[in-house]
């Protein structure tokens, strides 16, 4: 087949990459392909935990170059195969994006260092740490993608690697865990492919920047109310949203500890990215309308998530309502609107990532001690354990955003905001359900750790290891609460990108857009 | 299965699903085919062989675990891209080497996904067989 002989390359292929735009795509291919070797080398178990640990050690320094550059000189975009976008697809990276993949690797390397103890040789053969690099990739490909579809492909790659880890082990209660969380997620994401062919039907493109350059001038005529809607209840059933939220607290109780906690840090929080890249920065006029929904699904969120907590006594399920009283802050933001509310959303984001991760661990730590998960036989840890109370104690008041930690200051920028805007009922709802949480975390500190303990169990000694990844978690809280400045203008950049996609934009396509 | 004229027939039928599956790999590039389909022709192959002779052999045939193939391949498929690193331009471009016949990344590219397909499929097939025979 001989080519048109007057093709000018030019109009079909885009320049060649400066070396540093590699980072774009780094975090991806480094996850899979470390992944696939470990999953060849599984007859090597013992080799699995060092190589993973030093993947993801350097996966996270990646990111953080990847931020800085992103921070100081705007978007950075890789297309695949030099394609001339749309036809490309785009890997394009903003703060947000590189922001959420940092905070995400920290959280998995943290996860395979608690995961030394936690998991055991047994279920390393199963391949935890091989799902592990393979849910990393889907995660960190969600945040830097810049193309809709393939922003379907990572969460397709994320849930096949975390239904692989919920089923790790094969228990009755693991089975019946994976059922719901599994088919409740095949729906959300085959709703999410839908809208997704919706909007290719619409705009005959799926390539972010594109969409954004063209939806800002032909908004009225086309039904893009629909398509804002359908994407809201398909994300808003992965991030556990209200009305779609009963099969986090229903399977997040039934894998390992570990895995647990990797899934409240990452993967309804990737729920909540897509629902701010795409309705924030692709449909804004869509979102204006939408916004009083928005903020009655994320009222109702924040009271499901911790007047549910109130009710449990299985400390994991207890967790697993907070997650989702999380998702309803993080929610506010969005249906307040502004930068400032967009900004203290994703810091609560970053927060919520490191905090509930860190309290699955120490729940971990609390079962390893006292002997179970149950609220109604732990007891006496305040004496057994210090430390562990201590770390306890600074995490469940960040959770509850009070003051100094982590969780204090994006509800301060939250409720502020909400008041400027005269939304005084979600800020009422926001110190409800932080209230709320104060409450259903003061009674845990008060039966697990003030309480003296019913019967003597003789208290297993705590993996060194494990107690190192929960206590720099904890002081990651901590510092952020004490000294918030560097991630509040971080978020705030992370925020004004999303509003002003302009240089986002124009970091895809050079030239300005017809 | 014991049946005699299937155990007669079945390695002459793997074989030639195999080399087919080859050929329908190579073609992929301009005509019909790819390692998709190409994988999925030889995991059935792999198929009907551990139908005639059991998960065991099939199992030996195949030397390698299906998991270690498929993750071979998916090792092989992400490096093709990274080969454009080496030339300047981005992930994922095909480059193209001409040493008597057209080598590419693209072909690269495309037998991982071969072999992603044939050992991920055959793992799965290989163990509804296996859950079958107890």
């Amino acid at each position: 087949m001989a080519a048109p002989a007057a093709l000018d390359l030019t109009r079909v292929f885009v320049a060649d990459p400066a070396p540093e735009a590699w980072l774009v795509i780094l975090p991806v291919v480094l996850c899979i392909t470390m992944g696939a070797a470990l999953a060849a080398i599984r007859k090597r178990i013992h080799l699995h935990a060092p190589l993973a640990i030093a993947t993801l050690a350097l996966l996270a320094i990646i990111d953080a170059a990847l931020l800085y550059r992103v921070s100081t000189d705007g978007p950075m975009t890789m297309v695949m195969g030099r394609w001339l976008p749309p036809f490309g697809i785009a890997f394009t990276v903003d703060v947000l994006g590189a922001l959420l993949a940092l905070t995400a690797a920290l959280v998995a390397l943290a996860g395979a260092i608690f995961a030394l103890s936690d998991i055991d040789t047994n279920r390393r053969r199963y391949g935890f740490y091989p799902f592990l690099l393979f849910l990393m990739a889907g995660v960190s490909g969600a945040f830097l993608t810049g193309d809709i579809f393939n922003l379907y492909v990572w969460f397709e790659v994320l849930l096949i690697s975390s239904f692989g880890l919920i089923v790790l082990g094969g228990e009755r209660e693991q089975i019946d865990g994976a059922m719901k969380y599994g088919l409740l997620n095949l729906v959300a994401t085959t709703l999410f492919l839908i809208a997704v062919g919706y909007l290719y039907a619409i705009f005959g493109t799926l390539n972010m920047a594109d969409i954004a350059s063209k939806v800002g001038h032909q908004s009225s005529t086309l039904p893009l109310m629909t398509l804002a809607v359908l994407f809201f209840a398909a994300f808003g059933m992965k991030a556990a949203a209200f009305p779609v939220n009963f099969w986090l607290p229903a399977s997040y109780h039934t894998p390992r500890i570990t895995v647990s906690a990797l899934f409240a840090g990452l993967l309804t929080k990737v729920g909540v990215y897509a629902m701010f890249r795409v309705l924030v920065m692709l449909m804004p006029g869509a979102l204006e309308t939408l916004a009083p929904l928005v903020g009655i699904v994320a009222i109702l969120t924040m009271l499901a998530g911790s007047v549910g907590a109130i009710a449990q006594s299985d400390l994991r399920r207890t967790l697993g309502y907070w997650v989702i009283a999380g998702i309803g802050v993080m929610l506010s933001g969005l249906a307040i609107g502004g930068i400032q509310a967009l900004a203290a959303s994703v810091f609560y984001m970053m927060h919520s990532m490191v905090v509930m991760t860190a309290l699955y661990f120490l729940v971990g730590l609390m079962a390893m001690r006292s002997g179970s998960f149950d609220l109604k036989s732990a007891g006496g840890l305040w004496k057994s354990s210090p430390l562990l109370s201590a770390i306890g104690l600074c995490l469940i008041l960040s959770v509850a955003g009070l003051p100094p930690f982590s969780g204090f200051w994006p509800k301060a920028m939250l409720v502020g905001a909400a008041l400027e805007k005269s939304h005084w009922w979600l800020a009422a709802a926001i110190l409800t359900s932080g209230f709320l949480i104060t409450f259903a975390g003061g009674r845990i500190f008060l039966l697990a750790f003030w309480r003296a303990a019913s019967v003597e169990i003789k208290p297993a000694r705590l993996p060194v290891m494990s107690v190192v990844a929960l206590a720099v978690l904890t002081t990651a809280s901590v510092a952020a609460g004490l000294w918030p400045e560097p991630l509040a203008v971080l978020a705030k950049s992370a925020a004004h990108g999303l509003y002003a996609p302009e240089t986002y934009i124009r970091s895809v396509f050079t030239e300005p857009r017809p | 299965m014991n049946s005699l004229i299937l155990r007669t027939l079945a390695p002459v039928i793997t074989l030639l699903m195999i080399v087919f599956s080859v050929f329908v790999t190579l073609r992929g590039h301009n005509s019909p085919g790819g390692g998709f389909i190409g994988g999925l022709l030889a995991a059935s192959g792999v198929a009907l062989y551990a139908l005639a002779f059991g998960v065991a052999a099939a199992r030996r045939m195949l030397r390698l675990h299906p998991l270690t193939i498929a993750a071979i391949g998916l090792i092989v498929s992400a490096l093709s891209g990274m080969a454009s690193a080496l030339y300047g331009v981005p992930y994922m471009t095909g480059l193209w080497f001409d040493i008597g016949i057209d080598l590419s990344t693209v072909m690269s590219f495309d037998i991982g996904v071969y072999l992603v397909v044939v050992g991920a499929f055959s793992s799965i097939l290989l163990t509804l067989e296996e859950t079958e025979d107890e």
